[in-house]
């Protein structure tokens, strides 16, 4: 009897889209867990985990391969860029602080797309509300928003590059939309 | 687009990231079990419904998810100031509610783009 091998296959398998202006790709698996922590135990939290959880809206930092997302004044995103074997260091982590926390593994519930170059920022503009000029949306900035019927989050990686975080069964539809926004932003 | 400010976010964000979540301050009686009939209803099912200056709950739902109040005009749509949850009702010296309604793009948005 042969070995039975599960694969997993991801979300934007075989998605495709860009344009001159815009390169559209799916990013590599990583490791996420949406973290709850009140004001006092953010420091708690911020040494096993390797980075320090932003306190100030719409920022970010960056450690090692991991990044902290402010989504709000007591709830962060971190992502662990791991390749393709996800673990859970992330919630070993959280769980080692020893602090009071929420933190909940939605490594699979995400999935992300790549977006860069000069049309980057106008490609998701064509369905996201955000000011993302370079003043009001700098480097490392990132927030949970809008992009047209579906919710994100947006990082700004450089200047012309952007990570868009997605729950994996809209993948599909915000991809598109991107592929959509890239072609107009070519123009 | 209308603009609204986010006392967490700290900053003005586009009306789409938003939710309404009714009227503001309204306590929850602490003898719930001990009020009568019409106290009860008059709590949970009556509001106010204001022409012109309301406080409201409103919510960054596709934002920091938070809840907060916000002082607004019904009849010109105007936000006129908003503050976090937990905060009294914010006395408005000059309201600037009107009784007029406007119609018009302008009138209405304001400075916003
Ligand atoms: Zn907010």
């Amino acid at each position: 009897m042969a070995d039975h091998i599960a694969v997993r296959t991801l979300p934007l398998t075989g998605f495709h889209g860009g344009s001159s202006a815009v390169r559209l790709e799916a990013a590599a698996p990583a490791e996420r867990i949406s973290l709850r922590v009140r004001a006092e135990d953010v420091a708690a939290l911020s040494g096993p985990l390797g980075i320090d959880l932003p306190v100030k809206p719409k920022t970010s930092s960056s450690d090692n391969g991991r990044t902290a997302l402010w989504l709000g004044p007591d709830e962060w995103l971190v992502i662990a860029e791991g390749g393709s074997d996800v673990g859970n260091s992330l919630m070993q982590a959280a769980k080692n602080s020893g602090a009071l926390h929420s933190a909940a593994d939605v490594s699979h519930r995400n999935t992300a797309i790549l977006v860069s170059g000069q049309g980057a920022a106008a490609a998701i503009n064509a369905g996201c509300p955000q000011d993302l000029s370079l003043k009001a949306f700098p480097v490392g900035a990132c927030s949970r928003t809008v992009l047209g019927k579906v919710e994100i989050v947006l990082l700004r990686t450089a200047e012309e590059a952007f990570r868009v975080e997605v729950w994996r069964s809209f993948s599909d539809y915000a991809f598109g939309l991107l592929a959509e926004g890239a072609q107009d932003a070519a123009v | 687009m209308l603009l609204i400010h986010c006392p967490y976010c700290e900053e003005d964000r586009s009306e789409l990231e938003f939710r309404w979540a009714g009227e503001a301050h309204i306590a929850r009686p602490e003898n719930i079990a001990a009020i009568s009939d019409e106290e009860f209803a008059e709590y949970f099912f009556l509001r106010n419904n204001e022409k012109g200056l309301t406080y409201e709950r409103w919510r960054h739902i596709h934002g920091c998810g938070r809840f907060f109040n916000a002082a607004r005009d019904t009849v010109s749509d105007r936000f006129l100031t908003t503050y976090k949850a937990g905060l009294p009702k914010q006395v408005l010296p000059e309201t600037g509610a009107s009784e007029k309604t406007v119609e018009t793009y302008e009138a209405t948005e304001g400075d916003a783009r």
